[in-house]
């Protein structure tokens, strides 16, 4: 049995052209099932529906072979026990920090103030401002973090842009990019070696539905 | 403060499980025994410098540390005994040609290792120093499938990588220090797209090189022969294919499921030649893991090839079957000379004999019983329950 986790939302959607190049339908849809483990159109593959931060952890511990997972997520889990072997290039944005559009962030960075962060993804905002020698309190959020600024909460916040659209109904202005981000394929390290063949064939027929897309757009 | 209460990832070992580790542990020392391993045992702490001497900083973070109140020197607890053993053979024993040396005992680490939902970890190893030939390595490899075999552990995968590929491929491209060490971070993580990223700058060959390592795994002859091909023909990546040739031939194939990675660099970065693990079928966790690693001794005054072991019996209890003791029988309280002769006869064939007690309930299931003693015919016989 071949045990895949994936999220709801943009990272299912865009895994399943990807997944069908192998054979793989799934046979409801998480978003009108409450079913949170779902059969595929192959009798020794199913699908699991966990909250994308925890996609890593369930592939970590062998509880999934193979994973869906966004860079933002893997680089805030660590990636311990885990296989990345490919960018399936779908799910893209761009890791940002942002601020309210009459906050001086150059000024602040230049004059090396201690700014208050308000994010989500911790690990990741503690490494960029690091390595940009500036010294920041990190305040953890779980969402909505385009408020904090607003409401005098911090100065800024580190956070996933896609469309940019919520930060400019919001009054905010990315300053900077950290990172981009896509979706990997992610593989548990012994299900790699002990179920070799099987998770070997659809990590081919994936690279290259990858590759083909690619080459199509 | 819940006084009963363990700290996090520290736990008791309850009888049906300290009992099947113990026998695990007993066999496998034994079976070192009869292939002319030496035992020895090295202490719980020392000097925080001779515990992580020759080896990287990941050690360290893994390693508790105590202040040594008769000399105010820091101490460490173990983290990992191989390199204890190293030191002994290295400093101790002296020895010109090859010596075999065995322990087992548990090391203990500031968080849990990899997958491992403890702290402390039981370790049973065997390591031989002296030898920098693929000889020793198959010695070492050989002894390890042949206890797991001893042990009855189903359907054995081994999984062979060998460090000196990687290495090669850095010494030729001369890369910078830092750059080297992302990158086997990233060939750990079979991270292709963060290899690319880190690749830009190298010359096309190289580059090519370290991308094609990461998919370098998985059937023996296939990515030998596929590395073969298209890995550079350098020397040292030469001799490491050869190497593996060797120890893929040395293996019953039959019992064992071999397949290499050449991207398996291992946690513990001391390893400098051959790497494997083995693994049992439905676990994610490896029962065993080995390699060699000549470059430890030379810390310790004396540069010395090493090889070996060690095999983790808490993970093998799981796997093995008939790990849990055997039932016993349990005897009434009865002064009778025949009685007590009955039970001096069976306990000297092995069997486990609990005495019960007057007056206290006689459930033999409480005990780890299945069957009682009674008198039948005036006659003391096992009867079940």
């Amino acid at each position: 049995m071949i045990t895949i986790a994936l999220s709801k939302g943009r990272i299912f959607e865009e895994t399943l052209p990807l997944l069908a190049a192998a054979g793989i339908v799934p046979a409801e849809d998480p978003e009108s099932s409450r079913k949170l483990i779902i059969g595929t159109s192959r009798p020794d593959t199913r699908i699991i529906i966990v909250r994308a931060s925890d996609v890593p952890t369930y592939v970590q511990y062998g509880a999934a072979d193979l994973g869906v997972a966004g860079k933002d997520v893997l680089v805030e889990h660590g990636g311990e026990g885990l296989y990345q072997p490919l960018d399936l290039e779908i799910a893209r944005c761009r890791m940002m920090v942002a601020v309210r559009g009459d906050f001086d962030y150059a000024g602040a960075v230049q004059s090396g103030a201690r700014l208050r962060v308000a994010t989500k993804y911790v690990q990741t905002a503690r490494e960029h401002f690091a390595a940009k020698r500036m010294h920041v309190d990190l305040i953890k959020l779980y969402g909505s973090m385009e408020l904090a600024p607003l409401v005098g909460l911090a100065e800024a916040i580190v956070d996933v842009v896609s469309s940019g659209n919520t930060l400019r109904a919001n009054g905010l202005v990315p300053v900077e990019e950290i990172d981009a981000i896509s979706a990997r394929l992610i593989v548990n390290q012994a299900a790699l070696k002990l179920k070799h063949a099987e998770l070997q064939g659809i990590l081919d027929t994936v690279r290259a539905a990858v590759a083909g897309r690619r080459g199509a757009s | 403060m819940r006084k009963w209460l363990l700290p996090e990832y520290i736990d008791d070992l309850l009888p049906t499980e300290a009992e099947a580790v113990e026998r695990i542990r007993r066999r496998l020392l034994d079976h070192f025994a009869l292939h002319g391993y030496r035992l020895v045992r090295p202490p719980l702490l020392e000097h925080l410098e001779s515990l992580l001497t020759g080896t990287g900083r990941e050690l360290d973070l893994y390693t508790f540390k105590v202040v040594d109140q008769l000399s105010g020197r820091l101490l460490g607890l173990r983290a990992d005994t191989t390199l204890q053993v190293a030191r002994i053979d290295a400093h101790l024993l002296n020895a010109e040609g090859i010596s075999r040396l065995c322990y087992a005992g548990s090391v203990l680490h500031t968080r849990p290792m990899g997958l491992a939902q403890t702290r402390e970890v039981m370790q049973v190893g065997a390591e031989l120093y002296g030898h920098a030939g693929i000889a020793a390595d198959r010695e070492v490899l050989r002894l390890m499938l042949s206890s797991l075999t001893l042990l009855g552990v189903p359907r054995i995968h081994l999984d062979l990588g060998h460090v000196g590929v990687f290495r090669a491929l850095v010494a030729d491209a001369a890369l910078e220090p830092e750059l080297a060490g992302e990158l086997f971070a990233a060939m750990r993580a079979k991270n292709v797209p963060r290899i690319g990223e880190l690749t830009r700058g190298l010359p096309e060959a190289a580059r090519r090189s370290f991308q094609v390592l990461p998919e370098l795994y998985g059937e023996a002859h296939a990515v030998l022969e596929r590395a073969a091909r298209e890995l550079p023909a350098l020397p040292q990546i030469g001799a490491a294919l050869a190497d593996l040739r060797t120890l893929v031939g040395a293996i019953d194939g039959a019992r064992v499921a071999v397949q290499i990675d050449l991207a398996e660099l291992r946690d513990l970065d001391y390893h400098n030649g051959v790497v494997f693990s083995a693994y049992a079928a439905g676990a994610a966790v490896a029962i065993g893991r080995g390699g060699r690693y000549d470059n430890i001794g030379a810390a310790f005054g004396r540069a010395r090839p090493a090889t070996g072991f060690s095999l983790y019996p808490r993970q093998l209890a799981q796997r093995v079957p008939g790990a849990a003791a055997r039932p016993g029988v349990l005897a009434p309280d009865a002064d009778d000379p025949a009685l007590l002769a009955a039970v001096v006869r069976l306990r000297a064939a092995g069997e486990m004999i609990v005495a019960g007690i007057e007056g206290a309930a006689a459930d033999p299931r409480a005990h780890g019983c299945n069957r009682r003693l009674a008198l039948v015919d005036g006659v003391w016989q096992v009867q079940p329950v």
